[in-house]
């Protein structure tokens, strides 16, 4: 016989049963189509915070206060611990002493609740600056204008309104030069924050005001919560860091390591550690993935088993009429193996028709070697479980297949 | 005129199933020849060993001992391959239950043991409809088999066995499940069959049946107990 011929006879054979050779390629559809969405899923979320980080700036280092624990740990040291002051921020910024460092801004955060129209939302990051905080942390002003170094000066009660914000307390009305009571004083605002987006919690929904008045008016005169600074380039970042350090060990007097009352962050090794998670992420959705196929597989195996036992009759008709056991197992072989990679081909067309769209807030990106996996593992275990059993069937007596019950 | 060659020769064939206690022995040394062009019934009560003997005739089923010589080749010391070509060549086998491939037109099923043999589509297309005409079923080629009655089934499973010209027909109860008119039928098919020389054992248990045969071999408790050749009224001259 022909491949050709074999190949007809294992159509014929598809299509003499319609309904189970739809549902066995459902099986594989399933399995095949999950494991590429699934994996694309983690993959999209992982490149989405990425994309957030990088959003920020990759030259971006954060100089934070120890607070607590610092504290606790320096013990003995009684009240040896500095503050991060503005006087800090200013000399980080000085192209003296730290050559690459682009700009400082500090940084003093605290909570309140915003009020506009007796509507009242309440708004965690409330924003103590300078004019220096937009470049370094690369904020974009969307509407109206930036804070100036007057405001800064003269403690004037304007504010800056993230998007989000903006959208809570006005909705659709625009903000601009309106009145705003926030932890009841009143504000006006200048300017609204280009939107940012991403990243697990809202980086939109935020009031920047000068560092000035949110001392006087808000949080007190304690340390800063931190000094925002900019590299010159991203490749620049270790030698800022070591700078950065230099400058806050002479003003803090801290001569070892068990002194340090500051923490430097960078987005590079946030982007690390990140990534770090994210693959870890990625793994175990991938792990659940495979486990759908394993499950589809097992499907496969289950179908083309209880073809095979329904078929052993129809196996021992063929050999008593001079079936070659070639003839047989090549029929099965091609049966199961047109319906493993049509079912494999469809589920990859519906793993990637389906990772175009936004899956629970995360748009999918198809990993290439997940798709060619897929594929290939849900051929290898039909042309395996489609050939064993049909192998075994192939090797009885006739008799003893047409006895088969 | 010399006695043609025979086309079976089977000595001391036996055959045991199961193991120990639960041993079965349904043939405990049948020695049978059947000469090309006979026409053989046989015949006995359930459980004599009558299908057990046709299923080792037909390359189904392996003796325990025993040897058996098909045209003269001694089937045992063939390998699998071998075994498929002789009853695809050799052999046309017809099974009380039919026993055609379901959800398949009767064309099909007829043209099958031709695509086994590695004929070509066109000659297996002519070689299968004049399979079918001669059996009176022209009208029917692309029914399924559960779209065709018992009888005509049977007549298509006739056509199979024929369609590659086997120098031997063996038939186990062709007409057990069918009423008088088809078993008639049946029955003509056959005898024009023997007529134009093919060598036909059938087992039956219909005295009807037996009647159209030259010779009646009857089995008890799995040996060959009377072999007697008969005239054959009813057979059909080619
Ligand atoms: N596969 C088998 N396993 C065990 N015993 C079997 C098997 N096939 C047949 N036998 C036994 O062998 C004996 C002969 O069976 P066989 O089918 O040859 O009888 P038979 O003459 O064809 O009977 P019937 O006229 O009822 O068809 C019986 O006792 C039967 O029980
Ligand atoms: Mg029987």
């Amino acid at each position: 016989m022909s491949p050709w011929e074999i190949g007809r006879f294992a159509l014929l054979g598809l299509l003499a049963n319609k309904i189970r050779t739809a549902l066995t390629m459902l099986g594989v559809l399933i399995g095949v189509g999950a494991v590429i969405l699934l994996v694309a899923v983690g993959n999209g979320s992982s490149k989405s915070v990425q994309a957030s980080i990088e959003n920020l700036g990759t030259n971006l280092i954060t100089v934070s206060h120890t607070a607590g624990g610092g504290r606790f740990g320096a013990a003995g040291r009684g009240s040896d611990l500095k503050d991060l002051t503005l006087d800090d921020a200013k000399a980080l910024a000085d192209p003296a002493q730290a050559p690459h460092v682009k700009s400082a801004a500090p940084v003093q955060s605290t909570s309140a609740s915003v009020v506009y129209a007796a509507q009242s939302t309440t708004v965690n990051s409330v924003v103590g600056t300078t004019p220096d905080w937009f470049p370094t942390t690369n904020h974009q002003i969307a509407r109206g204008v930036a804070l100036s170094a007057a405001d800064v000066d003269n403690a004037r009660k304007v504010v800056v309104l993230g998007s989000t914000t903006v959208e809570n307390a006005f909705g659709p009305e625009d903000p601009i030069d309106k009145q705003v009571l926030i932890s009841g004083i009143p504000f006006r605002v200048v300017g609204v924050l280009a939107t940012k987006g991403g990243g697990a919690q809202d980086t939109d929904d935020t009031v920047v005001m000068p560092v000035s008045t949110l001392r006087a008016s808000l949080a007190g005169y304690g340390s800063l919560s931190q000094i925002a600074v900019q590299a010159t380039s991203a490749a620049d970042t270790d030698e800022a860091q070591a700078e950065i350090t230099a400058v806050l060990n002479s003003r803090h007097k801290i001569t070892s390591s068990a002194q340090t009352d500051y923490r430097i962050v960078n987005q590079e090794s946030l982007l690390s550690a990140n990534d770090e998670t994210n693959r870890t992420f990625t793994v175990l959705l991938g792990a659940v993935a495979a486990i759908s196929l394993l499950v589809g597989g097992i499907g496969i195996t289950n179908i083309m088993l209880v073809t095979v036992a329904e078929r052993t009759r129809e196996i021992g008709i063929r050999k008593a009429i001079g079936a070659p056991r070639g003839a047989i197992l090549g029929q099965f072989l091609a049966e199961s193996t047109l319906l493993s990679v049509i079912g494999g081909a469809l589920g990859v067309a519906a793993g990637l028709c389906a990772a175009r769209f936004t899956v629970v807030g995360i748009e999918p990106v198809v990993v290439p070697s997940s798709v060619v996996a897929a594929f290939g593992v849900s051929v290898a275990l039909g042309l395996f479980f489609g050939g064993y059993p049909a192998a075994r069937a192939a090797a009885l007596r006739p008799i003893e297949a047409l006895r088969h019950e | 005129m010399s006695a043609p060659a025979p086309v079976v020769q089977v000595r001391g064939l036996t055959k045991e199933y199961g193991r120990g206690d639960a041993a079965v022995q349904a043939l405990r040394g049948v020695d049978l020849t059947v000469a090309a062009g006979d026409f053989v019934a046989v015949m006995g009560s359930s459980g004599s060993g009558k299908s057990t003997l046709m299923n080792i005739l037909g390359c189904l089923d392996t003796p325990t001992s025993g040897r058996y010589l098909l045209d003269g080749l001694d089937v045992g010391g063939l390998d699998e391959h071998q075994l498929s070509l002789v009853r695809n060549r050799r052999i046309g086998f017809v099974f009380q239950s039919f026993n055609l491939i379901p959800r398949t037109t009767a064309l099909a099923n007829v043209e099958l043991p031709l695509a086994y043999a590695g004929v070509r589509a066109r000659e297996r297309r002519r070689r299968a409809l004049a399979a079918l005409d001669l059996v009176g079923l022209s009208e029917r080629l692309h029914h399924r088999p559960n779209e065709l009655s018992g009888g005509q089934q049977q007549r298509v499973a006739v056509a199979r066995a024929l369609v590659t010209a086997p120098a031997m027909l063996l038939a186990d109860e062709p007409t057990g499940n069918l009423d008088s008119r088809s078993t008639a039928e049946i029955l003509d098919i056959v005898s024009r069959l023997n007529a134009s020389g093919r060598t036909v054992v059938v087992i039956t248990h219909e005295d009807e049946v037996a009647a159209r045969a030259k010779r009646v071999v009857r089995l008890v408790d799995g040996l060959v107990a009377e072999d007697r050749r008969q005239d054959a009224p009813w057979a059909v001259t080619a």
